[in-house]
């Protein structure tokens, strides 16, 4: 657990000096909300339209930073030196770590600005949407470490990343669209048990199998 | 007092079609120095990256056979040491940041005093809290050193290990190699002639050399 840890502590520390993802993600998210703030004007969309708009600036935040926690090891070459101190499993868990916070710092971010900004994007069960936003934001980070993890050994680092993350991560997307969509209009949580259910699978897949295949992406 | 030896058995690595060598066969026990030579392209460093246990091999198999137990592939990072021209530490951190943070992370239980030897051992104490960024090459040619005895490892591997250094640099390398434990083993690859000395067999890998896979 300790060097899990500090694999972790080492990335934030990195992040801090460097700001390799989260000047990008803040910049991603503020753009992203805007234009979609301007694009609708004064117009009311339905409600399952916002439920849809959040996840998709999520999913395409999540994109635009969660990779950098392998590329930019790759790409400075640290990513050797990183081999010799530690084992892949912790290397794995160390990166998922870090990529859970900022996930989960990001969406809050996004979560305030869509209420702030936007009247319809109302939740009345706040049971249902925050155990939805635990889980997806674990199946997220999951999900976008291991395909951080494979494409930061690939040549075309910047294209491959959306075009691998979005067939991994539609069902994860859909579910917590339904979900959010449930929670905007006052359902019981019973009403969505099934898509709970769906992301808790998810998420326990994502993280076996990635943990399962880690060490082969990683020594070659 | 450890036993430790390292054995590998008909080694292959090729790189898609490009074969970099086959049937690489020695053994080395505690106490032995091994050179490792061959031309630019015979596969020296991926020898060094395979037997770190960072890079894996194709065919073939190695093994690090500690107090007559096998050592597992994922704990090889714990015996091992390596130096090389193509490792890059953490250059937004100070060198005694680097070594403080590789401390933690292989769990090692390490006083800022303990650190601050390995510093002085290696030359960069009075650089100790500069970021390494602003190290010259030969600077982070020491810290590679730093990192790869911080642990205090049964096996060093040492890949072209007098690049960039000055002639106090040598000479820190000739001291760590002729001092290194007693127990352990150490395989330096390199084509300087000089550097020969460090071990008492040779392999030369251009003995298993490329041959184009058709």
């Amino acid at each position: 657990m300790k060097k899990i840890y500090y694999i972790f502590y080492k990335d934030f520390s990195s992040e801090l000096r460097m700001r390799f993802a989260i000047n990008a993600l803040i910049m991603f998210v503020i753009v992203a909300v805007s234009t979609i703030l301007f694009s609708l004007g004064s117009e009311n969309a339905p409600q399952n339209v916002y439920a849809g708009m959040f996840w998709v600036v999520v999913f395409f935040s999540a994109m635009s930073g969660l990779s950098r926690t392998f590329v930019s090891e790759e790409e400075r070459g640290t990513s050797l030196i990183l081999s010799l101190i530690a084992n892949p499993i912790s290397i794995f868990l160390g990166k998922f770590l870090f990529n859970l916070v900022l996930i989960f710092f990001i969406n809050s971010i996004i979560t305030m600005l869509y209420m702030f900004l936007f009247q319809e994007f109302l939740i009345k069960n706040w049971m249902s949407f925050l155990l939805a936003f635990l889980l997806g934001n674990f199946g997220i980070a999951a999900s976008s470490t291991i395909i951080a993890a494979i494409i930061s050994k690939a040549n075309v680092k910047g294209t491959l990343y959306p075009v691998l993350a979005f067939p991994v991560l539609l069902p994860l997307i859909l579910m917590l669209i339904e979900i959010t969509k449930s929670a905007m209009e006052g359902n019981p949580i019973n009403d969505v048990e099934a898509e709970f259910l769906v992301l808790v699978s998810y998420d326990v897949i994502m993280i076996t199998a990635s943990i399962l295949v880690f060490d082969i992406i990683w020594r070659d | 007092m450890n036993k430790i030896d390292l054995i590998v058995t008909n080694l292959k690595k090729t790189f898609n079609r490009r074969l970099v060598f086959d049937g690489l066969n020695f053994e080395i026990k505690s106490g032995e120095k091994l050179i490792i030579t061959g031309k630019n392209g015979s596969g020296k460093s991926t020898l060094m990256k395979i037997l770190a246990g960072v890079l894996t091999e194709s065919a073939g198999f190695f093994q690090y056979i500690l107090n007559d137990k096998k050592v597992d592939r994922e704990n090889i990072y714990q015996i091992v040491g390596l130096v090389s021209p193509y490792l890059v530490l953490y250059d937004e951190f100070t060198a005694f940041e680097n070594l403080k943070l590789f401390a933690r992370i292989r769990n090692i239980k390490m006083s800022d005093e303990e650190i601050n030897q390995i510093l002085k051992k290696v030359g960069l104490f009075d650089r100790r809290n500069d970021l390494v960024r602003t190290y010259s090459s030969g600077m982070k040619q020491r810290i590679k050193y730093a990192s790869a005895i911080l642990h205090n490892p049964l096996v060093l591997l040492l890949d072209e290990p007098t690049s960039n250094l000055d002639l106090d640099g040598k000479n820190f390398v000739d001291e760590l190699v002729e001092d290194f434990r007693s127990d352990g083993i150490v395989l330096v690859a390199t084509n300087e002639s000089q550097d020969f000395k460090y071990g008492q067999n040779i392999i030369n890998l251009d003995n298993f050399h490329n041959i184009q896979v058709k």
